[in-house]
């Protein structure tokens, strides 16, 4: 694994694409990508086990990830990109005609790195559930991650999931919650509060780990290494991650405007002055 | 008119039932998921038999497809078995993104489709689900009309790389297909060759249809009657080459008007060589509780229906 100092500027250079991608088109969702940059940026670069030189769709032997909030298609772009699965140049024509990266990420153009469409809210965690059970048929002992957005559980289908999860032990799966309290209309707590989240995981018998500081890439990592700990130990995991939305730029951070709308000349300027270190654009 | 015998009747959910635990035996990527009606689709054989490779999903059909679509991420052929109207309407968005833009090689399989569905009334009688499904691009639409082909085309499906829909009921009716009769995805089914009207029929209507063509031949009108099994992909060259001959079609089947075989039939037609057609569908309603022939009748989907369309079509030509 890089060590930490090597992620942040990961980080960081992940963050410009974000902004640059959703900018050059005018359109997208910067402020949950930014806010789950430590979180991929870590996952894919010493947490998970995976080849990225070598994409196959049933990923035999490797862990697998399923973005199940397809919105912040930006921050996956990226770090899939930068992480080997396909070239940087290609970044720019995200959202674009004939681009294998759609404003929301599938496999029916056939980009590296992604194995189910997602998009419409709530259905990757029995996605992952499935990859799960399809690995333990085939006496492969990897690990399934997937990412929600905290409105997204707002969605019925995923309490079906969890109840499925933890009735059938599915106990080879970390499902991380990005917990911005924010969504596109407002708040979450205003929109439609979720209530206790930590009680309703784990009334749900799943086996909760919180990371506290979304934000910071160690306690992210750490995060998610507790969260191995439980493997196998007969309940799904839920990694409940408190992160800020729209993290790494001031004027985007403390609110939901950011959610699905993109920065003009100015606001690019003034975001990427802010995200600075060993710039590799593309 | 060819002379068609059975020797008993059969429901066509029990032809699944045995075509799915034959997979379970031959086929070790084949694994199955039920949303708690293991009965009533008849995927109890397999349950029992491959207790590894069935998931009891429970009252949550939303979720039963999207684990079905992960278990195609590590090669498994998932079969998915529950009522057609919770097979399709109440999951179609789940269908859309997880199952058909994703590519993925899941095989929804549904029963208790249609009016015959019986007394349970109309919330549970899909009559729109071939439309539903037909309209999702690349997705397989199969129907089959008895027993044997159910069976035969749930083992079909498994070699079949791609999402398919197949859709099958809860009445038994008359097993007159061979047992040995290959099943070919997107090959129709040449019944009778006639000559005056072409009866396209899918699903329990096939019999109808044979019905039909036996009392037309009574009144001298030579009736052509293709069983189409696969709805999507359409047999275009069978039904061209029929209407060359008779230039006219009724089609049969237990869905609705909008959006069913007869919607299919008529663009093919409209695009190639425009014709008159009769349609034996339900029209533009919801059913109702009743004994699946006393809905049949009522509905308009008896075989006195059919014959009724064939005098009105000839003399449209």
């Amino acid at each position: 694994m890089a060590d930490v100092s090597q992620l942040e500027k990961l980080a960081t250079q992940v963050r410009r694409d974000i902004l640059r991608m959703v900018h050059a088109v005018n359109s997208g969702h910067p402020g949950g990508s930014l806010g789950c940059t430590e979180y991929l940026v870590a996952l894919y670069n010493g947490v998970m086990k995976h080849n990225p030189k070598n994409f196959t769709m049933d990923g035999k032997g490797e862990d697998l990830f399923f973005l199940s909030n397809g919105h912040i298609s930006p921050v996956f772009y990226s770090v899939l990109a930068r992480c080997g699965y396909f070239p940087v140049e290609e970044l720019k024509t995200f959202r674009k005609l004939n681009s294998r990266l759609q404003g929301h990420p599938t496999t029916h153009e056939h980009l590296p790195g992604v194995r189910i469409a997602s998009g419409s809210l709530g259905q990757g965690m029995s996605v992952a559930i499935g990859a799960a059970l399809a690995k333990k048929l085939n006496n492969d002992h990897s690990i399934i991650y997937s990412l929600h957005g905290d409105g997204e559980l707002q969605e019925g289908q995923i309490w079906e999931a969890a109840i499925y999860a933890a009735a059938n032990k599915v106990d080879t799966y970390i499902a991380t919650i990005d917990y911005n309290g924010r969504q596109i209309d407002g708040d979450v707590e205003n929109v439609l509060s979720l209530g206790n989240l930590k009680a309703k995981f784990e009334a749900f018998g799943w086996q909760v780990v919180e990371t506290n500081e979304g934000n910071t890439m160690a306690a992210v990592i750490e995060g998610l290494n507790k969260a191995k700990t439980f493997i196998g130990k007969g309940k799904p995991i839920v990694n409940i991650m408190k992160t800020e939305m729209g993290a790494g730029v001031d004027f985007m951070m403390g609110t939901h405007k950011w959610h699905g709308s993109a920065p003009n000349d100015d606001q690019l300027q003034k975001a990427l002055d802010q995200l600075v270190g060993n710039e590799s654009d593309y | 008119m060819k002379k068609y015998t059975y020797t008993e009747k059969k429901d066509t959910r029990s032809g699944f039932g045995a075509g799915l635990s034959e997979l379970g035996n031959s086929n070790p990527n084949v694994v199955a998921l039920c949303a708690d009606l293991t009965g009533s689709l008849k995927m109890d054989a397999f349950q029992k038999e491959q207790p590894d490779r069935f998931f009891q999903v429970g009252i949550a059909e939303a979720n039963m497809i999207g684990i079905a679509a992960g278990l195609t991420i590590g090669g498994k052929i998932p079969f998915t078995g529950t009522f057609a109207n919770f097979s399709t309407g109440r999951v179609y968005d789940q269908i859309r993104q997880s199952i058909a833009y994703s590519g993925k090689n899941v095989k929804i399989c549904a029963s208790h489709a249609g009016l015959t569905l019986g007394e349970d009334g109309a919330t549970h009688q899909i009559l729109e689900d071939i439309g539903l499904m037909k309209m999702l691009p690349h997705m397989c639409v199969i129907n089959p009309c008895d027993y044997n082909q159910t069976k035969a085309a749930t083992i079909a499906i498994a070699d079949y790389k791609g999402p398919v829909y197949l859709r099958f009921g809860r009445p038994t009716v008359p097993n007159f297909t061979p047992a040995d009769q290959k099943f070919e995805i997107g090959k129709a089914v040449m019944l009778n060759e006639g000559t005056d009207v072409t009866i396209i029929a899918t699903g329990h209507m096939v019999w109808k249809a044979i019905e039909a063509g036996e009392k037309l031949a009574e009144q001298g009108i030579s009736a052509e009657i293709i069983n189409i099994h696969t709805i999507k992909p359409l047999d275009d060259a069978a039904i061209l080459k029929s209407l060359a001959k008779t230039k006219c079609v009724v089609t049969a089947e237990e869905h609705q008007m909008n959006g069913g075989l007869g919607d299919s039939v008529a663009q093919l037609l409209s695009r190639n060589t425009p014709a008159p057609q009769e349609f034996v569908a339900v029209n533009d309603s919801f059913g109702e509780s009743g004994t699946p022939d006393e809905l049949m009748t009522k509905y308009g989907l008896d075989t006195i229906n059919i014959i009724e369309a064939v005098n009105k079509v000839i003399k449209r030509k």
